[in-house]
């Protein structure tokens, strides 16, 4: 009976230390030094805010830059993927439905130029990139849509595109969130 | 090629890291000085006495066995408990509901065995108090479960004495010595890549359509840090290392990888300076590494070069590959190479949903789960690459006509039985329970994808919970009370009998006396012994789950070709 006692001791005095006194010190050093990124990189515009930096967010309007598809139509409460083999009928039916889609939208993209990624979903649900290729696939719609130079809104895909550090590690791609707000702002200044 | 330097540069940062990891681990448990003495004495000292702990005690095996299967029980039903009443807890800002009854027997059993699989989703099953209190409370006491029984083995094979240690000792300086210095610094390297570590819960934002969107945060940072160190692998969030919050970048995914596999990489090295016999830990060291380099590169190609199902859709633009259940920032080179690494380490988080590989590209981590000795989970990995070892040793002393050695020490009848045992534990469960399930409606139920996926996915369930391992082909349906109970006992009996038995043969192995090799033993320190313990893994591996491995993925492999 004592080795009982013994051991349900142990277990609540490691459990306190472990799980409260460990986990409230390291949220109050994470919040000194990056307090932005402890409180989940909240992005604010005036103030206000928009999104976070890393979570994807739902964009169907012409005028945005569109991310990838998602299991969980961006509802940052839940996440995950299809799960669909890729020999299940589903999978099949859901790239085609997401390709006709595709260039549904952008009337000028050929089908053998769309690359993989922005047909599929993503693991998460929450994906907030998508690939260089897939961004500017969607320059002329953009363009079209905010009447913008077609020029002026590949340079701001170029501006946002994260490339691999040091040419080795990474996957090229760019963060759908950033470069919209980018947009926003490119809008807002050609009103002025 | 940019897949091979990212696989290589890790190789190649686990290799540096060994021998001090692998030292700093034989200091802790041989109980040498120590610089840091100054600042670890007291807090473990402090523990000893709050507990009513004799750290001085020495045990043999079967009193160790029970220390630790008397704590590693008490440890899960008090989180039972608290998984039952969460909601009338405090720290709750996401309004999470008390735990059904088979999904807390199941959470309990799967952290407390090391294993995390997850039959809720993060986001909306556990409050912030349990993410605390029961899961990263079990990540740091499973891991060190694992540790210290790999320690009193290892003491076992090496000592001239019965005794195998102290365990409520062993236990604590593992706690305050390795795995939290490590886990406070990842933590904070991981929060400044972005993984957040707040009490705030939800936060709503007005998205730049004029929609709302509910974002959850959390204390996810120092669930983070100990979920790859401690091999668990149970996520913050449902799509666990996937979520951008639990895995933001490039960096923290190579992160997560290196966090996995450092400590049972090291361990070997550690082994190697117990048994005073570095040479045969190289040995295995490198036989483990050829296993898993050939694994990790099959597994990349087939996710870039996916094969019909891509091809017939005609999309040929960059990037190309299968991205069906994968992001853009991990691609399809680290998320197949995550999913290799998270299997033979036996971890068990995801950055891509293997449900969605190609049928060989999603094998890789199903064999890995099956053979549960590439490396595999802290502490437990060792046991079992010494289980395999010792059976190496015996059949090639059938081979030559000799009683076989191992050490110093005959290897008799005694340990034979128990490591034959405690071989067979493994495919026992997983098939047995395979079988069982795919004959009963309640089973097949589970099963999402049609035909030969669908007997992969409930292959994969149930070689994730008796390895340990914790991931899952997530389509399939976890959460019925009948796969709640069938994994948990599973999970249950996949870690304690195999521990058990292998305490039992170090008690065993312990109580010989060593002699001195003679000219005709058999060596374990070079290439020959490399080559055949890497023969005895894949046949032993082969015989018993080829079969089930043409059922499934090679069926469907096949059929779409």
């Amino acid at each position: 009976m004592s080795e009982v006692k013994k051991a349900i001791k142990f277990t609540l005095v490691l459990m306190i230390l472990l799980g409260l006194i460990y986990p409230f010190i390291m949220t109050a050093i994470a919040n000194l030094i990056f307090p932005y990124q402890a409180k989940g990189s909240i992005i604010k515009v005036d103030g206000k805010a928009v999104g976070s930096e890393l979570i994807g967010q739902k964009f169907t309007d012409s005028k945005w830059f569109m991310g990838r598809p998602s299991a969980v139509d961006y509802n940052a409460e839940s996440s995950g993927g299809t799960n669909y083999a890729l020999s299940n009928p589903k999978f099949k039916e859901e790239v085609e439905r997401n390709i006709e889609e595709f260039l549904k939208k952008n009337p000028g993209v050929k089908r053998s130029d769309i690359p993989a990624d922005i047909v599929t979903s993503s693991a998460s649900g929450l994906d907030p990139h998508i690939s260089p290729q897939a961004a500017y696939l969607q320059v002329e719609r953009v363009a079209k849509a905010n009447n913008l130079p077609e020029k002026v809104v590949k340079k701001l895909v170029d501006e946002n595109i994260e490339g691999r550090f040091l040419g080795l590690f990474g996957e090229p791609r760019v963060n759908v969130l950033k470069l919209n707000l980018s947009l926003l702002e490119e809008i807002k200044k050609n009103k002025k | 090629m940019y897949s091979n330097i990212e696989l290589f540069t890790m190789i190649l940062v686990i290799v540096l890291l060994t021998k001090p990891f692998g030292t700093y681990m034989y200091k802790i448990f041989e109980y040498k000085p120590m610089k840091l003495d100054k600042v670890f004495l007291p807090v473990e000292n402090f523990i000893y006495k709050l507990s009513g702990i004799n750290a001085q005690e020495e045990m043999g095996w079967k009193k160790y066995a029970l220390s630790f299967l008397l704590v590693n029980t008490v440890m899960m039903i008090i989180g039972y408990i608290i998984l039952r009443i969460q909601g009338f807890l405090p720290l709750n800002p996401t309004g999470v509901k008390n735990m059904e009854s088979s999904l807390a027997f199941n959470t309990a059993i799967s952290f407390t065995t090391n294993t995390n699989l997850q039959h809720y989703a993060g986001e909306n099953g556990v409050t912030f108090l349990s993410q605390m209190i029961v899961i990263v409370f079990l990540m740091f006491t499973s891991a060190a479960s694992g540790l210290v029984t790999a320690a009193a083995i290892m003491r076992g094979l090496s000592r001239k004495t019965k005794l195998l240690g102290n365990f409520y000792a062993d236990f604590v300086r593992v706690t305050v010595r390795l795995l939290l210095p490590i886990s406070m610094v990842i933590t904070l390297i991981l929060v400044w890549q972005g993984v957040p570590q707040t009490f705030a819960g939800k936060i709503v934002v007005d998205t730049l359509e004029g929609g709302k969107q509910t974002i959850i945060t959390g204390p996810v940072a120092v669930l983070e840090s100990i979920k790859h160190l401690g091999t668990n692998g149970g996520g913050f969030f449902g799509a666990n290392s996937s979520h951008p919050f639990e895995n933001p970048t490039w960096l923290t995914n190579m992160i997560e990888m290196l966090l996995m596999m450092l400590l049972p990489a090291s361990l070997i090295y550690t082994y190697g300076l117990m048994i005073n016999n570095k040479k045969h830990a190289l040995v295995l060291y490198i036989s483990l590494f050829v296993i898993f380099i050939l694994l990790a590169v099959g597994a990349i190609y087939t996710e870039s070069h996916p094969g019909v199902a891509y091809s017939k859709l005609h999309i040929d633009g960059t990037p190309y590959g299968n991205y069906e259940g994968k992001e853009i920032r991990f691609g399809v080179s680290q998320s197949p190479l995550f999913a290799t690494v998270t299997t033979a380490f036996t971890t068990g988080s995801v950055d891509s949903m293997h449900d969605s590989y190609t049928p060989l590209g999603g094998a890789v981590p199903l064999i890995l789960i099956m053979l549960n000795t590439i490396f595999g989970g802290d502490g437990v990995g060792l046991q079992n690459i010494i289980m395999y070892t010792i059976l190496t040793v015996f059949l090639t002393g059938l081979m030559v006509g000799r009683t076989p050695e191992y050490l110093g020490r005959k290897i008799e009848t005694k340990e034979i039985k128990l490591i034959a045992i405690a071989i067979l534990v493994h495919p026992f469960l997983i098939l047995f329970s395979s079988a069982l399930t795919v004959m009963l409606k309640v089973g097949v139920s589970s099963v999402t994808n049609p035909l030969y996926h669908g007997l992969t996915q409930v292959l994969y369930e149930f070689s994730s919970a008796a390895a340990n391992n914790g991931s899952e082909f997530a389509g399939f349906i976890g959460n019925t009370v009948f796969m709640n109970i069938m994994t948990g006992l599973v999970m249950f009996f996949g870690r304690y009998i195999t521990i058990i038995l292998m305490l039992a043969v170090a008690g065993s192995m312990a109580e010989k006396i060593p002699a001195p090799p003679s000219p005709g033993t058999f060596r374990t320190d070079n290439a020959l012994f490399g080559a055949i313990f890497i023969a005895i893994v894949v046949i032993v591996g082969a015989l018993t789950f080829f079969p089930a491995i043409i059922l499934g993925p090679i069926s469907e492999f096949l059929s779409m070709t």
